[in-house]
């Protein structure tokens, strides 16, 4: 026999400790589970985390400038911007060796574009520079100082100097400054003038929009939900077919028939100069404006709103309505204290989901918000396959990104996100 | 019949009738006349109306045809909420979102009434359910006997007059539903309520009831006391639905002296009381109880019909024997006799003679 009331770790009949046996058990399972989702896990990582690292990592990366003007940094290093003289001839010489080398190797054109971002005109002082430099005997053609203001003025520039050595780190905030419409000066961040900022207000102008298409989407689609889940089965599932037909049609030819619908000489304006209710001199503006996006928008948004309102909706019991009735509730009280807190998880899911499709969408606002009516993320789109300013694209994902989880910390705070139920 | 001029009657339905769809009526004529503090139960077999009936009253349907009277008032056209009938239902219904204190209060916040008198109250319901303690919980975290306790106390918490259950023990297990069935009637006689109680359970209706109505196919096919329903069922549904029940069937040969003479299909005569029955000729269903049938000779009455029956299965199952037999053709003939101490036990294959008193067994509708 053996001693059962021994003390220390419970032990398996054969002497092993029993945590231990167990977990040799279930290694297998969870092996075998593991393999299951590995293809799924690395197709994630390979096409989704790992491109959405390296992009929001390039929302600070600012190595190439230390890639190609190493030499001209290391020359700047005791050069005081605040000075507001020009460096000294060693800096010169300096540029001048890395130009003609980034010359040879083609890549003075990236950093030219890298500067000009931050200093608008930079890019063309390089660029004509480096064809000149290319040919230059760096060795023994000093000095360079006066050569290189010879060559292009541009060089006799202190602000020039000044935005080198700001941005000669391995990593920069500047792309995040330019994104908040900020800028990076010799003596730290600065706000920009007025007539440079934009990014500021078109994400809070997103915000703002979005949450209007949020709330016009909770008003509309809440009494289908609730129609949904309380009509006869047969009845239902037509009005679900309806709610799904959207879906159904593609994205852009929703988008444009709202266009037909909305324009000036559309389907809505002329009915109702016909019906007399608005003067033909006089046509509504709907479209190319924020109220056409919004209008637009709710439209595409409105069935990831109904489904999981829907669904939670379905798993109320009616007998709670019933209950409250037997309790001398009105229908409205029953249903605002009883029916209403059961289905807030529905709306806090359809809310999200909606909210977060709606900050990133972009093909509508491009095409029915005109100017007025565009989001931040028709901006980001603008950068990546447009300006090439990868950087400053990135830079404003990354805010969106940040936006979006802070609201959605602030609504677990505020409703608690276990209060979100998808069914 | 409909006895609207009752002065006492609390709870009326006068020639109610119930259809859903405008083919099929699910109530068909129905009458039912309650008097204050009465203990009423619906039993009927699932689609008989019952529920429909309960529904009618409380309000979530309207009657097609006739008139619901509450304390002489027709409540026809008056909507649920203003009705002031207490209702506990199936599945409880306790409002998820909200403390048990907050369930208990709700029915007294929509009456407008001042908090402190809400408190009060409150806690004086749950104490009565002996749920002092609880008032800060939630329905999910409590068990099922005890949001039982809370649903009782939710419809009792106003002082309705009259309060509604349906199956409200459904959900539990056979002990607690015991206890609890004993705890509701208690409650029920101590507060004065009048109390409409469904349910499909035979055993519930009998221990907790003044008064039983069977329901099926959309009628009451009998309305009485427990003791009489068991002892005295008016038809062979009843019979059957209340109770355990031995069937034979034959044909009435006479009736004398309230006794009717009852040919079996075997040709066995036996001796029945007639209930609805009338002449000689009629086919009839003949219904004993299985506890009342008797094969020890030495107890049965002289001169009294017998049966030859054989031993099919004998069962034990502690307190009582439940022995199967073969008569009259009839293989599903149940008797059950006490386990007590001059009791024999019968042997399968063993034949042997029963009999009854002719009160015992009844003659009824084919």
């Amino acid at each position: 026999m053996t001693d059962i009331s021994q003390s220390g770790p419970m032990l398996a009949a054969d002497g092993t400790p029993l945590k231990r046996s167990l977990a040799r058990a279930l290694r297998m399972q969870k092996l075998r589970a593991l393999m299951l989702i590995a293809p799924l896990l690395l197709f994630i990582l390979l096409t989704f985390i790992l491109p959405v690292a390296d992009m929001l990592y390039r929302s600070v990366d600012n190595r190439i400038v230390q890639d190609v003007l190493p030499r001209t940094i290391e020359a700047l290093e005791d050069w005081d911007p605040g000075s507001n003289q020009l460096p000294e001839e060693a800096a010169f010489a300096a540029l001048a060796a890395d130009l003609k080398d980034a010359a040879n190797a083609k890549t003075h054109t990236k950093v030219a574009k890298r500067l000009n971002y931050e200093n608008p005109g930079i890019a063309s002082v390089f660029r004509k520079s480096g064809r000149k430099v290319k040919k230059w005997d760096v060795e023994n053609d000093g000095p360079y100082r006066e050569k290189l203001i010879e060559l292009n003025d541009g060089w006799g520039d202190v602000d020039l100097w000044k935005t080198i050595k700001t941005y000669s780190g391995v990593r920069t905030a500047g792309y995040f400054l330019n994104a908040v419409d900020m800028k990076l000066g010799a003596d730290g961040a600065e706000v920009r003038p007025e007539n440079e900022r934009i990014y500021n207000t078109l994400l809070i102008r997103t915000m703002r929009m979005s949450l209007i298409i949020t709330f016009s989407c909770i008003l509309l689609g809440y009494p289908v939900a609730w129609l949904l889940a309380n009509l006869p089965a047969s009845k239902a599932n037509l009005l679900l077919i309806l709610v799904l037909l959207p879906f159904w049609t593609s994205l852009l030819v929703r988008t444009s028939a709202w266009k037909i619908l909305l324009q000036q000489q559309g389907v809505i304006n002329d009915t109702l100069v016909w019906i007399g209710l608005v003067d033909d001199a006089n046509r509504l503006v709907l479209i190319n404006n924020e109220l056409g996006t919004i209008i637009a928008m709710t439209h595409i948004l409105l069935p990831f709103m109904i489904l999981p309102m829907y669904s939670v909706m379905q798993t109320i019991n009616p007998t709670y309505m019933r209950a409250a009735k037997s309790m001398g509730a009105t229908d409205w009280t029953a249903f605002w204290r009883v029916y209403f807190p059961q289905s807030v998880p529905g709306i806090g899911a359809g809310s999200i989901l909606v909210f977060i499709l709606a900050v990133g969408y972009y093909i509508t606002p491009a095409l029915v918000g005109g100017t007025k009516g565009t989001f931040i993320s028709n901006l980001i789109a603008y950068h990546i396959s447009t300006s090439g300013n990868w950087g400053l694209g990135a830079a404003l994902g990354a805010i969106l990104l940040a936006v979006v989880l802070l609201l959605y910390w602030v609504y677990d705070k505020i409703v608690g996100i276990d209060n979100v139920k998808l069914g | 019949m409909a006895d609207a001029s009752n002065v006492d009657a609390f709870v009326e339905f006068e020639r109610v009738q119930k259809s859903y769809d405008g083919e099929n009526l699910v109530v068909k004529d129905l009458n039912l006349t309650m008097p204050k503090g009465e203990f009423l139960t619906m039993l009927g077999p699932s689609g008989s109306g019952k529920t429909t009936c309960l529904m009618m009253l409380a309000g979530f349907e309207t009657a097609t045809h006739g008139d619901i009277r509450l304390d002489g008032v027709s409540i026809n056209n008056i909507p649920p909420h203003k009705r002031g009938i207490g209702m506990v239902f199936q599945n409880y219904a306790l409002f998820p979102h909200m403390t048990i204190a907050e369930n208990l209060s709700f029915p007294l916040e929509v009456r407008k009434m001042g908090k402190s008198e809400r408190e009060e109250k409150v806690k004086r319901a749950l104490d009565m359910v002996e749920m002092g303690a609880f008032g800060g919980r939630r329905p999910s975290q409590l068990s099922g006997g005890q949001q039982q306790r809370i649903a009782l106390a939710r419809a009792l918490v106003f002082e309705p007059e009259l309060v509604l259950m349906d199956e409200p023990l459904g959900a539990l297990d056979k002990q607690l539903r015991e206890k609890m069935q004993f705890e509701i009637t208690h409650l029920a006689h101590r507060l004065g309520i009048t109390v409409v109680y469904v349910t499909h359970d035979q055993t519930e209706a009998l221990t907790m009831s003044d008064r039983v109505a069977v329901f099926d196919d959309g009628r009451i096919q009998q309305i009485a006391p427990p003791d009489q329903l068991y002892e005295s069922p008016e038809n062979s549904f009843v019979a059957q639905f209340i109770g355990e029940n031995n069937t034979l069937e034959g044909t009435v040969k006479e009736i004398n002296n309230g006794v009717a003479l009852v040919q079996l299909d075997d040709g066995e005569l036996i001796d029945c009381k007639p209930v609805n029955v009338s002449r000689p000729g009629e086919r009839t269903r003949v219904s004993i109880r299985p506890e009342r049938v008797e094969y020890n000779k030495e107890r049965l009455q002289e001169g009294a019909h017998t049966l030859k029956a054989e031993v099919l299965e004998f069962i034990y199952m502690g307190d009582i024997f439940r022995t199967r037999l073969r008569v009259a053709g009839n293989d599903e003939f149940i008797i059950k006799t006490r386990n007590a101490p001059d009791q024999t036990r019968l042997q399968p294959g063993q034949q042997i003679e029963i009999g009854w008193l002719p009160e015992d067994c009844r003659a009824l509708d084919a």
